[in-house]
């Protein structure tokens, strides 16, 4: 099992223990354990099906939607486990927002891609949901591009646009944790450096979680970082130390690029 | 002959052979076009709009009832089926899917989507009208309604289909209940095709006679009241265009221009919104 890597002073705001994940028959995750620090980013590298979607998609209990797929173990998150079958899985996915691989903009205008979600949760007044849309889409550093086209389609922006478009529309919600899947592989050069640069901002308010396949992503903006391989944790620990003195062969081997 | 100019003339009578077979049937919808525009034309007045069908040998007289009948039909038809149909389509993609009330009701859909017109039009005569003494309004629009429903259900679903799992994931990722994302987000993204299925539907209904002759009848006079016989432009059609009066034969070329007119003005609709931007 990884040392854990938590200092004085930090809180925890997931903590993972022996997490096994099923596809069918097929183990996806096997004896996971790790904890997530408040406010910081953690970011998952491996090669391909090594399990960090997976694992990221526990989190929010996205697995849920399709049968077939199953999680044991524990995910405690405010003194609760995720995994529990009584937990309300939407009310969890209200606390710990997620933005995927491809830009997701609902069919609706940019307005209400933002007001979709907080309406679910919040009952605002007009006005108050005004602020929130303008204080969701300064977050996502996007108001002064698109504040003067509020009701146009979320679609008619660019895929840069749409992604952070789509990080808005997580944060509007208030969530405490943002799970990000690869937020930037589908975007060109300067749309990756405007979203690196917004979740390093973002850390002030949310604690974010990232998978990304880019390993010098991971090194520019997280602060930890999580190797796996076929399903398991190899390695666990600050990024600085992860990426310069690796405790694992196979860690060493993939961030030096001699496989994946 | 070598081998590319034997491949250049079983190509060139490819295409010949397929270009006969298309003018064949090309030949044939623009004669019935012909024959219909010139004749139905012909019948268009303004009396044909402004009175009601004329009794057996007396001259002039117009399709008001039938028009203003198959207008009731086909509106209470949508109004039944529309939210029938998207609902049950809603539950086969995004509920249902694979379970075995989704399996069963798929198959029923398609049965129903390719039975004969008529058999519906027994069955609702079974039903309804011999079970309520009398031919009905209410028949002849649950009739078209049992053909329009199945339209609907499947392009519903099929259409629902067509929304990729990312965006449904992301919906379910922001905490919305089941019911909010298929209502507010993958239906919402699909609109123009659903609408496009809704109007499809009504253009099948509009045109279908069988089911109307066992169920709603026709009624010589105007009336409203769907409690009672209803007039309707299929029927009139059908008994006008076999009868041996000249003005009741010229009276079915006007109504049948009418519907074809009115299918048209639907199937193009259904084209311009299903080609809009900004749904998938």
């Amino acid at each position: 099992m990884p040392e854990r890597p938590i200092l004085p002073g930090e809180g925890i705001a997931l903590q993972v223990r022996n997490l096994n994940f099923y596809y069918g028959d097929f183990k996806g995750l096997k004896d996971v354990n790790l904890d997530i620090v408040r406010n910081k980013v953690t970011a998952f590298i491996g090669p391909s099906g090594c399990g960090k979607s997976t694992l990221l998609r526990t989190f929010n209990r996205m697995y849920d939607l399709y049968p077939g797929q199953r999680a044991e173990g524990e995910i405690m998150f405010n003194g609760n486990n995720l995994l529990d079958k009584k937990q309300d899985v939407n009310l969890v996915r209200a606390k710990i927002g997620m933005v995927f691989q491809k830009p997701t903009p609902f069919p609706m205008t940019i307005y209400e891609n933002i007001a979709f979600g907080v309406r679910l949760y919040d009952k605002l007044p007009g006005s108050e949901m005004n602020d929130r849309v303008e204080w969701a889409l300064r977050k996502a550093a996007l108001w002064d591009e698109v504040k003067d086209k509020l009701g146009q389609s979320g679609l008619s922006l660019s895929g840069g646009q749409q992604q952070r478009l789509c990080i808005a529309r997580a944060v509007a919600v208030k969530p405490e944790i943002v799970l990000l899947d690869e937020p930037t592989s589908a975007l060109d050069p300067i749309s990756t450096a405007k979203v690196e640069e917004l979740v390093s901002e973002l850390t002030e308010d949310y604690t974010i979680a990232m998978v990304t396949h880019n390993m010098q992503q991971a090194a520019r903006i997280s602060n930890y970082t999580a190797f796996m391989y076929l399903g398991e944790l190899i390695e666990f620990g600050k990024t600085d130390e992860l990426f310069v003195k690796p405790k694992a062969q196979q860690t060493e081997d993939y961030i030096t690029g001699r496989f994946g | 002959m070598n081998l590319y100019g034997r491949r250049t003339w079983i190509n060139r009578l490819g295409i010949g052979l397929s270009m006969v077979a298309m003018s064949l049937g090309l030949a044939g919808l623009l004669w019935i076009l012909w024959t219909l525009f010139a004749k139905g034309f012909a019948a268009l007045s303004w009396d044909f709009f402004t009175t009601d069908t004329p009794a057996p040998g007396t001259p002039g007289g117009g399709l008001r009832n039938a028009i203003v009948g198959s207008g009731i039909l086909i509106l209470v038809t949508t109004v039944v089926s529309t939210p029938i149909g998207i609902l049950a389509g809603i539950h086969l993609a995004e509920f249902g899917d694979k379970s075995r009330l989704a399996s069963i009701t798929r198959f029923v859909t398609d049965i129903m989507l390719s039975a004969p017109s008529i058999v519906i039009g027994l069955f609702v005569y079974a039903l309804v009208v011999v079970t309520f003494g009398g031919f009905s309004g209410w028949a002849g629009s649950i009739a078209l309604s049992l053909i329009a429903i199945p339209v609907v259900v499947r392009t519903t679903e099929n259409m629902l289909r067509l929304v990729p799992t990312s965006l449904r994931e992301a919906a379910f990722a922001l905490g919305a209940p089941h019911w909010q994302v298929s209502i507010k987000v993958t239906l919402h993204a699909v609109k123009a095709g659903v609408v496009t299925g809704v109007l499809l539907a009504i253009a099948r209904v509009t045109g279908e006679t069988a089911p109307l002759l066992f169920t709603a009848l026709n009624n010589q006079f105007f009336s409203a009241d769907m409690s009672q016989p209803m007039a309707n432009l299929p029927v009139a059609i059908f008994q006008f265009g076999m009868s041996p009066y000249d003005n009741w034969v010229q009276l079915a070329w006007g109504g049948s221009l009418l519907i074809a007119l009115l299918v048209l003005a639907i199937n193009i609709g259904a084209r311009v919104i299903f080609h809009q931007k900004d749904t998938l």
